[in-house]
C-alpha cells in the first residue's frame, strides 16, 4: 500500500470513527481513575479534525499529520490535546517533506511522537499512562520495519504491542496525571489513555490492511 | 441527570452567554475561542493577570474578571482545562504593553495547556510568566506523584496579585509576589456527595448515605480517603488540622480564613462550619483577620466544603482590602 496524504487521511477518518465507537468506555475507564472526560474530549477533538478534512486534504502526509497536531491541541483540552497533539506535530516533522511514506518512516514517525509525549509529559513506563502503550508500540514497529516489513505489517505489530501495553497499566499504581492523586485505589483499573493510544494504533493499522 | 441545561455539547457557550448579559458593565465576553475580558481591557502599562481552567467551578474564574483582580479568564470544557489557543487569544486581548502572568492550577491538564499558551505568545513577542498554585494539603508532594493541586487558595491569589497588578506592579513584581502568596496558601477539601458532569451523565464516583470523600480536589475525582460522615466537630477539624500542620500555622499567626461551599452545600451549613473553623483557630493563638465564607470555587451540584488559610502580613492584607469590583467579588468601588 501506498502511504500518501490521502491514505494519510482515510486512516486517521478510521481513528476518529474509533474514538466515536468507544467514547463512552474511555469515559467510563476515565471516571474509574480521573475525572470521566476522556472519551468526550478525544471524540470532540476527531470529529473536529474530520470534518477540516471533509473541506480539504492537505497535499503532503506531513501536512495532514501537522492539521491533526492543530485541531487537537485547539478542540481537545486536558492533557490529552497537548499530548497527542505534540505527538502529531513530532511525527509531522520526522517525516519530512515526502509524498509517499514508507515503513522506515511510519516507524521513525512513531518514535518521535513518543518521544514527543514524554517531553511534553514527563512520564516513563511503569507511570500508568500512555506511554505504557505507546513505548512497546514503538519497539515492535521498529523491528518489523528493520526486518523488512511493510506499512501495514509496522502498524499491525504496533496495534498489537500497544494493546498489551495497555492491559500491563491495569495493576499499576498511577504515578502522572489526575489518577495519581487516588494512590493505591488506582491499582485494578485500565488506564483510560494506555487505552486512547491503543484504540489509535488499532485503527491505523485496520486503515492500513 | 437532572440539569437545567440544553444539549451536553453547548452547555458552557450558553452559560457565557447570560453571564455577558448579567455583566454587561463589567465583561467582554468572546466565544471562538472562548474568552472573559474585563470591559476595558487592554489596560495601558498594566500587567495582564489571567486565568482559566474547566468550567463547573463558578464563579472561579469568570466571576472573578474585573478591576483589581483579573484582565482575563479563559474558561475550558466543563472539568477540561482550556485550550492553548484560548490561552493566547486572552494574553493578545489584554496585554497592555506590560506582558501577562498566568496563574494556573496544578494540574496536569492545565500545566500543559498553560505551556504551550506561554510558548505560542512568547513567539508574539509578549513577555508571559506563568505561576503555578499548589495549595491543596491532601495530596502529598513526591517523585512520584504530579505533586499537590490547585484549589482554594487560587481565589486568593487571583485577588492580591490583581489588587499588585492594578496598582502598576512590573511583571516581576507581580510574578514574585504569586510565588510568595503559593508559599504562604493551604487548602483541604472534602466531599459528601459527587456532582453529574453534563457530556457524563451519571455521578463521577457513589459513596453511600453515611460516607464522605476526605480531600477531594475541584473536579469530583476522589480524594485519598472514604470515611464515615460525622458530625460537623469532627468534619472541621479533619479539613483543618491538616492545614494547620502543613505550613506549619502557628499561635501569632495572622490569616484569612477563607470557607468555600462545593457548590451543592447551602450557607447554613456553610456558617456553622466557618463558626467552628474560628473557634479552632482561635483556641490556638492564630488571628483571624479576614474572612471570605461562600461559593467561590465549585464543584457543579457537589454537596462539600474546603477550607483555605493564607499567612497575612502587612502587605498582603492590604492588597486583599483593595478596591475590586468583578462579578463575585465587589468591595471598594
Amino acid at each position: 500500500m501506498a502511504c500518501t496524504a490521502e491514505s494519510v487521511a482515510a486512516a486517521l477518518r478510521a481513528v476518529a470513527a474509533v474514538v466515536a465507537e468507544h467514547r463512552d468506555e474511555l469515559v467510563r475507564l476515565d471516571r474509574e481513575i480521573g475525572d470521566g472526560d476522556h472519551g468526550e474530549n478525544l471524540n470532540r477533538g476527531f470529529a473536529a479534525l474530520v470534518s477540516k478534512l471533509d473541506s480539504s486534504v492537505p497535499a503532503s502526509p506531513s501536512a495532514v499529520l501537522r492539521l491533526a497536531a492543530t485541531t487537537l491541541i485547539s478542540t481537545v483540552g486536558g492533557a490529552a490535546g497537548p499530548l497527542y497533539g505534540t505527538a502529531f506535530l513530532r511525527a509531522a516533522t520526522s517525516v519530512g517533506d515526502v509524498a509517499v511514506l514508507d515503513a522506515a518512516a511510519v516507524a521513525a514517525a512513531l518514535e518521535s511522537a513518543l518521544d514527543g509525549v514524554v517531553a511534553r509529559g514527563k512520564a516513563e513506563v511503569g507511570d500508568k499512562t500512555m506511554v505504557d502503550a505507546l513505548t512497546p508500540a514503538v519497539v515492535a514497529a521498529e523491528s518489523v520495519a528493520a526486518t523488512g516489513g511493510g506499512v501495514a505489517g509496522v502498524l499491525e505489530a504496533a496495534a498489537e504491542a500497544a494493546e498489551q501495553g495497555a492491559s500491563s497499566t491495569v495493576p499499576l499504581v498511577a504515578r502522572k496525571g489526575r489518577a495519581s492523586y487516588l494512590g493505591e485505589r488506582s491499582a485494578g483499573h485500565l488506564d483510560p489513555g494506555a487505552r486512547s493510544t491503543a484504540l489509535l494504533l488499532g485503527a491505523l493499522a485496520g486503515a492500513a490492511r | 441527570m437532572k440539569k437545567v441545561i440544553n444539549d451536553p455539547a453547548t452547555v458552557v457557550a450558553d452559560a457565557l452567554r447570560g453571564m455577558a448579559l448579567a455583566h454587561a458593565d463589567l465583561l467582554d465576553v468572546q466565544y471562538d475561542p472562548a474568552v472573559v475580558v474585563r470591559a476595558d481591557a487592554p489596560v495601558p502599562r498594566k500587567v495582564a493577570v489571567i486565568s482559566g481552567g474547566g468550567s463547573g467551578h463558578e464563579p472561579l474564574h469568570g466571576g472573578f474578571v474585573g478591576r483589581g483582580m483579573l484582565d482575563a479568564a479563559c474558561p475550558g470544557a466543563v472539568f477540561t482545562s482550556p485550550t492553548p489557543d484560548q490561552v493566547a487569544a486572552a494574553v493578545a486581548r489584554t496585554d497592555g504593553g506590560a506582558g501577562a502572568l498566568l496563574i494556573v492550577k496544578n494540574y496536569t491538564g492545565d500545566v500543559l495547556n498553560f505551556e504551550t499558551a506561554a510558548e505560542l505568545a512568547a513567539a508574539d513577542g509578549v513577555d508571559v510568566r506563568t505561576v503555578v498554585i499548589d495549595d491543596d494539603v491532601a495530596v502529598k508532594d513526591s517523585l512520584y506523584t504530579a505533586g499537590r493541586r490547585g484549589v482554594g487558595g487560587t481565589v486568593l491569589l487571583e485577588k492580591v496579585v490583581g489588587a499588585a497588578a492594578e496598582r502598576g506592579v512590573d511583571l516581576d513584581g507581580c510574578e514574585a509576589l504569586a510565588r510568595r502568596v503559593v508559599g504562604r496558601v493551604r487548602s483541604m477539601g472534602l466531599a459528601l456527595t459527587a456532582c453529574t458532569v453534563p457530556h457524563a451523565g451519571e455521578p463521577s464516583f457513589t459513596l453511600g448515605d453515611d460516607e464522605m470523600e476526605l480531600g477531594i480536589g475541584i473536579h469530583g475525582e476522589p480524594g485519598r480517603r472514604r470515611v464515615p460522615v460525622g458530625p460537623a466537630d469532627e468534619l472541621v477539624p479533619a479539613l483543618l488540622e491538616p492545614v494547620l500542620e502543613d505550613l506549619p500555622f502557628t499561635a501569632g499567626d495572622r490569616v484569612l480564613l477563607f470557607t468555600n461551599s462545593m457548590g451543592g452545600t447551602p450557607l447554613i451549613e456553610l456558617y456553622l462550619a466557618h463558626g467552628i473553623a474560628e473557634r479552632l483557630l482561635a483556641e490556638r493563638g492564630i488571628v483571624v483577620e479576614r474572612r471570605l465564607v461562600g461559593p467561590y470555587v465549585t464543584s457543579l451540584e457537589m454537596q462539600g466544603v474546603s477550607l483555605t488559610l493564607l499567612k497575612l502580613d502587612d502587605e498582603l492584607l492590604e492588597l486583599w482590602d483593595a478596591p475590586v469590583r468583578t462579578p463575585a467579588l465587589r468591595w471598594g468601588l
